[in-house]
């Protein structure tokens, strides 16, 4: 059975108008089912890859495909909006998109009980800690049900624990929904804990030095960190960053 | 279960903390206005000789013969009735145009800049140097007077209503735009809810100005239907000093009663949600 592209990246480049080269000749394909993780330090321009998958930017070399029609965008920040409650603000993207108000309501429930917000549908963003900001932001994107999953850097800032649980939940959605996911981080361990494969980014220009696939099996334990075999590729993944980074 | 227990506990304990909290904010007022007014008899009983206390008359008195003479009280109220209505159709008027231009601003860069000079000339305006001209044009009634608490309430409205609808922050709009929203519903949806905590704060002050506008109107125009600026006029010319300090503290109070409306009017709207608030 031949696996299903959903996200293709080929030959991009990216220079903004003041010249900053951002991107140099990227290319990779994230099939439907895989978890595609982009590692790489501050300012590599990881951010504008996503954002041109988003049609937010636009390239300057190269063509990209993928089906904007439903994506899911999960942001650095939670960007919930003050005036909606946990339940509106989760509704607001089946609102924009015009679903029937039944098949809404139906969407937000399921989303707000699958990221476990279940009890806080009346609470206002300000009355959230980071972390259920960030789960409520998740189940706004899962409504529209999105095959492609584009994650900006989400759980960075978050403290420690709870970015790994917030990680654990995230690898529960992907099993469940098995759709695309393109996942963006400067965590070597996030990026190997999440992912079926881990594309190294190195900076100015941007461009991909070196892909790993991760060969753990899904459902992954949270015990998974502390594998040898999960330390030896996050060694792997660490030297290769560091080799690009000079 | 727990969780309602936790949620009892919080409210009670925010109840105690405001009971507290409320006798922490009036009292230090409230004995300020005490001394205050011990200043003042001061002023009247020890300052002024008999001779020259019609300068300012004591506190009793005022209330005497300002508030509790029914004549005198009728008329005023009268006087601050016509103020009033003066200033609130003009603030109405406010909202509705400096809002309609915010908007306006907010949707077209080149109307923005077309438009913002003039706004800020129309702030620039002394707006005693265009009084005797309003009333040339229009007459003494209610046009002329309403037009001079637009002129001056105007700007902080369309000032604040701007920059709340461009305060949405960058993210938000990327999200309307992977979305596929159109022109309105980014409008409706995301930049006029977020406006409208600085769009309370522009009406606070608007509402203020407004009330100033309608009794500089009044007092300035001094004739047309009386409101409580031709009653100051009055009132100083004739040294009568209690009905004089009388009608002060009533347009006083109508400045403040504004103002505490707006404000609570705006907790009612965006206090459960705006978090950039007050405290």
């Amino acid at each position: 059975m031949a696996v299903e592209t959903a996200l293709s990246f080929r030959n991009i480049s990216m220079t903004f108008p003041d010249g900053t080269h951002a991107l140099d000749d990227v290319s990779f394909d994230v099939s439907k089912g895989e978890f595609v993780t982009i590692v790489g330090p501050s300012g590599c321009g990881k951010s504008t890859i996503l954002k041109i998958a988003a049609g937010l930017l636009r390239q300057s070399a190269g063509t990209v495909d993928v089906d904007r029609e439903r994506l899911g965008y999960v942001f650095q920040d939670a960007t919930l909006l003050p005036w909606r409650t946990v339940r509106q603000n989760v509704e607001l993207l089946a609102e924009l998109h015009d679903f029937p108000p039944e098949e809404r309501r139906r969407l937000t429930a399921d989303a707000i009980a699958l990221v476990g917000l279940s009890g806080f549908e009346n609470h206002y963003p300000k009355s959230l800690s980071g972390g259920m900001r960030m789960r409520a932001s998740l189940a706004r994107t899962l409504t529209l049900k999105p095959p492609v999953f584009l994650f900006d850097e989400p759980f960075g800032a978050v403290d420690e624990i709870t970015r790994a649980r917030l990680n654990e939940e995230t690898l529960a959605l992907f099993a469940q929904e098995r759709f695309a996911g393109l996942f963006i981080t400067h965590s070597i361990a996030e990026a190997v804990f999440l992912s079926t494969r881990v594309l190294v980014m190195t900076s100015r220009p941007g461009s991909i030095v070196a892909s790993y696939d991760v060969p753990f099996d899904y459902p992954r334990s949270p015990d998974l960190r502390f594998d040898p075999a999960f330390a030896e590729l996050s060694g792997q993944v660490s030297h290769s960053l560091m080799a690009g980074h000079l | 279960m727990e969780t309602t227990e936790a949620a009892e506990t919080t409210v009670a304990a925010r109840k105690s903390r405001m009971v507290s909290g409320v006798r922490r904010q009036v009292l230090p007022p409230f004995a300020l206005g005490i001394l205050l007014i011990g200043v003042w008899y001061f002023i009247s009983y020890v300052v002024l000789d008999a001779s020259r206390r019609f300068l300012l008359k004591p506190p009793h008195e005022v209330v005497r013969v300002g508030f509790l003479d029914g004549e005198n009280l009728a008329e005023m109220m009268a006087g601050l009735w016509s103020s009033t209505k003066v200033a609130m159709i003009g603030l109405a008027i406010s909202i509705l145009i400096g809002v309609f231009l915010a908007v306006s601003m907010s949707q077209s860069k080149i109307i923005e800049r077309a438009v913002f000079p003039y706004a800020v000339t129309l702030q620039a305006i002394p707006i005693l140097a265009i009084v005797p001209l309003l009333g040339f044009w229009f007459g003494y009634q209610l046009t002329p007077r309403v037009v001079i608490c637009v002129i001056i309430s105007i700007f902080p409205i369309i000032v604040n209503t701007l920059f709340g609808l461009l305060s949405a922050q960058r993210g938000m709009h990327d999200l309307f735009t992977l979305h596929h929203a159109s022109r309105w519903t980014r409008l409706w949806k995301l930049m006029f809810p977020a406006s409208l905590p600085a769009l309370f704060t522009g009406l606070r002050i608007a509402a203020g100005l407004s009330v100033i506008g309608a009794i500089v109107g009044d007092f300035f125009f001094g004739r047309g239907e009386i409101g409580i600026g031709q009653l100051l006029l009055r009132y100083a010319n004739r040294l009568q000093g209690e009905q004089l300090l009388a009608s002060i503290i009533v347009s006083s109070a109508l400045g403040v009663g504004v103002f505490l409306f707006f404000g609570w009017l705006q907790e009612r709207v965006t206090g459960a949600w705006d978090d950039t608030g007050a405290d």
